[in-house]
């Protein structure tokens, strides 16, 4: 009774090879990517340091900081969050809880989905001619913002979508059933239910702006402006900036003679300013969940 | 006037086509004042489709078309000036699975308040005194008067239910529809919240859609019973059960289809 026969031992031999294999692929992708971020870091050590932050370029960019870099990322980045986010989060909210499915919503479903495809570089002609030529916006923060914007809000849209349809059907029909309007429903439920659904579109949108580089420089990222030192208000909204995904395409690729720790200090600058906004949206999201049950 | 019939619920003709395929046919049924009326019948023949008639919740799936006429306190619903959101307010509905909100259970019973009133309109002792008392009404109120911050959703099952008819009290409806509410409980849970229903004849309108025969002639006065859309017979709960006056509605009953 209950002896293993040869051909079960076959079966457990595949079966162990078989997670041998996959536990070996997942090894195979996680080591070259601590081997990289542990090079970067060891390449960028001799200038990391917090003058490197807060100090401007100098020498033709080939010493210094990259202050004016790492601020008109952050301004960017954020601009364009503020303008895709509240966008985004409503045409969601339109598409998922109030349009009726006919031939119209279905195309604008499936032109967000497209959106999303479409390469940087299209986006940045795009935002060319429509802010900062036709709108007349000129090169600016402002029109690089928003062209980011247009570009990313395919992201949010899906992902606050996504959100949105994990909340129960269940629920809805509890409020629409005492009489809720579909707002009142909205409000008061599907949105403190799907938060967390949000802030994974509004990382992506974060990670994506932050290191585009063809959308800003067309519309309003420059390869060299000096601004104040450690002053976070440097930039006006009209102004241009500079951007560390577009200075690290300067100096390597531009400028001769430069350092080699330079690129790799921008490089694990940018890569820092993206890990820290995704880590504070993922301890949030922990904590949002960690409330929700259901 | 006291020899005059009292509805709750009228319905005269009603027909109800989901596309092109009859869903009811020609139902019309009075349904009286502050009694408990079950509906059953067998899987598909239309309960659910004429309960969610009685607050136009059919509508929200596309293509339905209804004829005939329906109406609430002699009001019929498909008027012009009927609000939904007034409708609804005193038509509520208690689902096959409970579905409290992810909110406390003082917010889920004071739910429909807050969506009817300004927020300045509301006081909290009023809003208290509800709580208190739709919960006393479903006898949840002693287990957990000391539980009213706790999330609706991780209540067992039988509390998420009661929770779920509570919570359409405060509103004072004049009719709660019931489709399958105890389906998904075990039979103690069942027990109590047939207790819960005798608790509230009288003073609401109850009509309950149930596959338990032995459940119908519990807890209903009256018994309605369908089949393939049409209404066969409708009477006293005893007489449909001791003597039914249709072949068909004795074969069911007794089991022979279902
Ligand atoms: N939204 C809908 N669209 C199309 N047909 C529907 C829809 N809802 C119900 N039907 C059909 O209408 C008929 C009646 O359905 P209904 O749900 O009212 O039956 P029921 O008596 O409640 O059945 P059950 O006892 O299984 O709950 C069924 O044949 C069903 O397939
Ligand atoms: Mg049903």
């Amino acid at each position: 009774m209950f002896q293993e026969t040869p051909y079960i031992r076959h079966k457990l031999r595949v079966e162990k090879s078989a997670k041998t294999v996959f536990l070996l692929m997942t090894v195979l992708i996680i080591i070259p990517l601590i081997m990289i971020v542990t090079y970067m870091v060891y390449k960028a050590s001799p200038v990391l340091s917090m003058d490197f932050l807060l100090t401007k370029p100098t020498n033709g960019m080939r010493q210094g900081g990259i202050w004016p870099a790492l601020l008109g990322t952050l301004y960017l980045v954020l601009m364009s969050l503020c303008i895709a986010a509240p966008v985004g989060v409503m045409a969601a909210i339109y598409l998922n809880e109030y349009a009726k499915d006919n031939w119209l919503t279905r195309t604008v479903n499936l032109a967000v989905i497209n959106l999303a495809g479409v390469p940087s570089i299209v986006h940045a002609l795009f935002g060319l001619g429509a802010f900062v030529i036709f709108a007349g916006i000129g090169r600016s923060i402002l029109a690089a913002a928003l062209t980011l914007a247009v570009m990313t809000l395919p992201v949010i849209i899906t992902s606050t979508k996504e959100s949105l349809s994990a909340v129960p059907m269940s629920f809805r029909e509890a409020c629409w059933n005492v009489g809720a309007t579909k707002w009142q429903t909205i409000r008061g439920i599907v949105l403190p239910n799907s938060v967390s659904g949000m802030l994974t579109g509004f990382i992506l949108e974060v990670s994506r702006a932050a290191g585009e580089t063809a959308p800003i420089m067309f519309t309003g990222a420059v390869f060299y402006k000096a601004i104040a030192e450690g002053d976070v208000f440097a930039y006006g909204l009209l102004d241009q900036c500079m951007a560390l995904s577009m200075h690290l395409f300067t100096i390597s690729t531009q400028v001769p003679n430069v350092p080699e720790a330079l690129p790799y200090g921008t490089a694990v600058v940018l890569l820092s300013t993206v890990l820290a906004v995704n880590a504070i949206s993922i301890g949030l999201r922990v904590y949002i969940r960690s409330r929700k049950k259901w | 006037m006291s020899d005059e019939p009292n509805y709750s619920i009228e319905t005269k003709d009603l027909s109800l086509f989901y596309g092109d395929f009859q869903a009811l046919n020609k139902v019309s049924v009075n349904i009286n004042h502050g009694k408990i009326t079950g509906l059953i019948g067998p899987s598909g023949c239309g309960k659910t489709t004429l309960l969610r008639c009685f607050n136009r919740v059919n509508e929200r799936f596309g293509n339905v078309t209804t004829t005939g006429e329906i109406k609430i306190l002699s009001k019929n619903i498909y008027d012009d000036d009927v609000s939904l959101i007034q409708l609804r307010k005193s038509v509520g509905m208690v689902f096959q699975r409970p579905n409290p909100l992810p909110i406390s259970v003082y917010e889920n019973v004071v739910f429909g308040l807050r969506i009817h009133s300004r927020r300045k309109d509301l006081k909290k002792t009023q809003l208290d005194e509800a709580v208190e008392k739709a919960l006393r009404e479903v006898y949840l109120w002693d287990d957990l008067k000391d539980q009213l911050h706790v999330k609706g959703t991780t209540l067992q099952l039988e509390q998420q239910q009661k929770l779920c008819i509570a919570r359409l009290l405060p509103l004072k409806p004049e009719v709660i529809l019931m489709d399958e509410p105890c389906s998904a409980l075990d039979t103690e849970a069942t027990r109590a919240v047939e207790e819960l229903m005798h608790g509230l004849t009288g003073k609401y309108t109850i009509v309950i859609v149930t596959h338990n025969m032995a459940q119908a002639r519990r807890v209903s006065d009256e018994c309605i019973f369908m089949l393939l859309g049409e209404l066969v017979e409708h009477t006293r709960t005893e007489d449909m059960f001791l003597n039914p006056s249709h072949q068909k509605t004795a074969d069911y009953i007794e089991g022979r289809y279902g």
